[in-house]
């Protein structure tokens, strides 16, 4: 199913919705970091993973890895607009039983094929999945969403060495390379210097993109399915909070839930009719 | 009510007149609360990123150039750099502080990823480290103050929500590492309890209490070096004991109790504790039902320990 840019951008739009009504409901998670991705993930799943609601579990679907597991509500808004959870189920994040845990969790949640939460395992895991897949001489490939505050953990590069060693063709990074982590911006935490020449040096593909322009995400998608020689990393720049104004480039909301004011103004702003 | 990890950060400021004293940080100096030091001695704070594994041997390195550090991040994630804790600090004997904020099931909705239920085991294994999870704020600040003058590395655990502070009218020196502190000296059996699971313990000491029950309750904040004189003085006077923690059963100060009491008496022994499982998303008091680590447990483990003597 092929969707036009614009229904990508409402899809996008849709999530962020989701992802504020979710970390106030539970008035704690990880705002920033899901509204960063999201233009990321309606464009993945919306134009690239082939992945079965009505089957998760399908042997040979593309394996999606959320390494960066504390921006679950992006995630969980996403897999409720593709019909793999309810709407309901998206109340249930951060509740005791919930199918919505903390962290994306496969154990917990349908379309879910990783168990995160300590940053700079999903990688591997990954590696790990794409190996499997060209054993069984399957098609199906892995993609991996990193934050960059993530790729400072040193296991991270342990598992691009070994990628680019395998020519894993079948392994696919997305990083949502916007410049916040948990205390402060990356640059104040730790500088990461020239990050595209770092993949490149590591053997890896390497295309930068806008991650929030639609046209560009698409492009970018694009070019992992069709980059096959290796593993690819596509580098995408985004916002940390994007769409919520006092969210966008803030620190603070890296981890932090909106009170009641800033959730109407958030929605407002959203383009919800409060 | 205040958090444990809150007297960490307290403690680190008032350490900061000793100009040896450095902190180092893994990008949760906002939670852990190493986060004040950092503002106020910026010079003298090590953000080390993303990377714990890093942190614990840049502490190791800066504590045989004559520094005491002072690193931290959450429990869970002290745990990926067990490897460096052991060979590249407590082999060599180098006294690096590590402080795991958020432990346990008790820190709630981050879910099981994030509850840290086997550092107290994993640390204690270790030669030469201290291991430590007090209850209280004030007790929390001022064992963490008594680690800069320590020879020996240690693992101290913080808890991430507030519980009732317990020790603002009690004497300083009478908080000191490796002593135990005797809350309540009833004498028909002994709760030896660590962390979050202190005041629960004294919640479940009221309740048998109204059934005409007397307990001893023990405030066990260091788990290693463990204090074995007070465990065998309350074994002896009241002839059964329960140890309560926001941990496994498996291996932390019910083991360390279970293996100091296997080798003097035979005095019975309930262990409350996550029973071998993992948590899930829940908020602190959701989590102690679950787990079945609250008072009304506590209490129910206590009558089990009567009846077995
Ligand atoms: C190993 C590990 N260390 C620390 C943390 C705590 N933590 C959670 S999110 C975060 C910041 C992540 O920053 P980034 O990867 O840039 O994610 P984003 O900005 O996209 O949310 C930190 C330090 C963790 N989850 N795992």
């Amino acid at each position: 199913m092929q969707h036009t840019i614009e229904e990508l951008e409402e899809l996008a739009r849709k999530c962020r919705i989701e992802i504020v009504k979710m970390v106030y409901r539970a008035q704690a998670g990880h705002p920033g970091g899901s509204l960063s991705e999201i233009d990321l993930l309606a464009g993945l799943y919306g134009t690239t993973l082939r992945v079965r609601s009505d089957e998760p579990d399908w042997e040979d679907r593309d394996r999606f890895i959320l390494s960066k597991g504390h921006a679950s509500p992006g995630m969980y808004a996403l897999l409720a607009e593709r019909g793999f959870i309810s709407h309901e189920d998206l109340t249930s994040y951060r509740v005791l039983g919930g199918v919505c845990q903390g962290h994306v969790d496969m154990k917990w949640c349908p379309g879910v094929d990783f168990s995160a939460g300590s940053l700079g395992m999903g990688l591997s895991y990954g590696m790990g999945c794409a190996i499997a897949a060209k054993l069984d001489g399957s098609e199906r490939r892995a993609f991996v969403m990193l934050g960059d505050g993530e790729i400072q953990e040193g296991s991270v590069w342990e598992a691009a060495m070994a990628a680019a060693h395998h020519e894993l063709g079948n392994l696919k990074v997305i990083l949502d390379r916007n410049r916040i982590q948990n205390d402060d911006f990356c640059e104040t935490q730790m500088r990461m210097f020239d990050i595209p020449a770092k993949w490149r040096a590591f053997g890896w593909n390497v295309k930068e993109i806008n991650g929030h322009d639609m046209n560009e995400v698409v492009e970018g998608m694009n070019y992992l399915s069709e980059t096959n020689d290796g593993p690819s990393i596509l580098i995408a720049h985004t916002v940390k909070g994007k769409g919520v104004s006092f969210m966008e480039d803030n620190p603070s909301f890296h981890g932090a839930a909106p009170n009641d004011e800033q959730y109407a103004l958030a929605l407002s702003e959203l383009g919800v009719a409060v | 009510m205040a958090a444990t990890r809150d007297g960490y950060g307290q403690a680190l400021l008032e350490l900061a007149d000793n100009e040896k004293v450095v902190v180092l940080e893994a990008d949760l100096g906002k939670s852990t609360k190493s986060l004040h030091f950092r503002k106020a001695y910026p010079e003298r704070t090590i953000s080390c990123g993303i990377g714990e594994q890093n942190m614990l041997l840049v502490a190791a390195g800066m504590a045989s150039s004559g520094y005491i550090p002072f690193a931290s991040t959450f429990a869970i994630f002290t745990e990926r750099a067990f490897e460096q804790m052991r060979n590249g600090v407590a082999r060599p004997g180098l006294a690096v502080h590590l402080c795991g904020s958020h432990g346990g099931t008790h820190t709630g909705t981050d879910g099981s990823s994030a509850q840290s239920i086997e550092d107290l085991a994993i640390f204690r294994t270790l030669p030469n480290v201290t291991v430590m999870h007090p209850s209280d704020e004030v007790s929390t600040r001022i064992l963490t103050k008594r680690l800069a003058t320590s020879t020996n590395a240690s693992y101290m655990r913080t808890a991430r929500n507030k519980t009732p502070v317990l020790y603002d009218d009690t004497p300083e020196d009478s908080i000191q590492i490796g002593k135990g502190l005797e809350l309540k000296n009833g004498s028909d059996v002994a709760i030896v309890a660590c962390g979050v699971l202190v005041s629960e313990s004294l919640k479940a000491a009221e309740m048998l209490a109204q059934e005409g029950i007397q307990a001893t309750v023990v405030d066990m904040h260091t788990i290693k070096p463990l204090d074995t004189d007070l465990i065998n003085k309350v074994a002896e006077r009241c002839g059964c004991i329960v140890t309560a923690e926001d941990h496994s059963i498996i291996g932390g100060l019910g083991g360390a109790v279970a293996e100091h009491l296997s080798l003097t008496t035979t005095t019975p022994l309930e262990r409350v504790g996550v029973k071998d499982r993992f948590g899930e998303s829940g908020q602190s008091d959701e989590m102690l039902e679950l787990m079945e680590l609250s008072a009304p447990h506590i209490a129910k483990a206590a009558r089990r320990a009567m009846q077995r003597k």
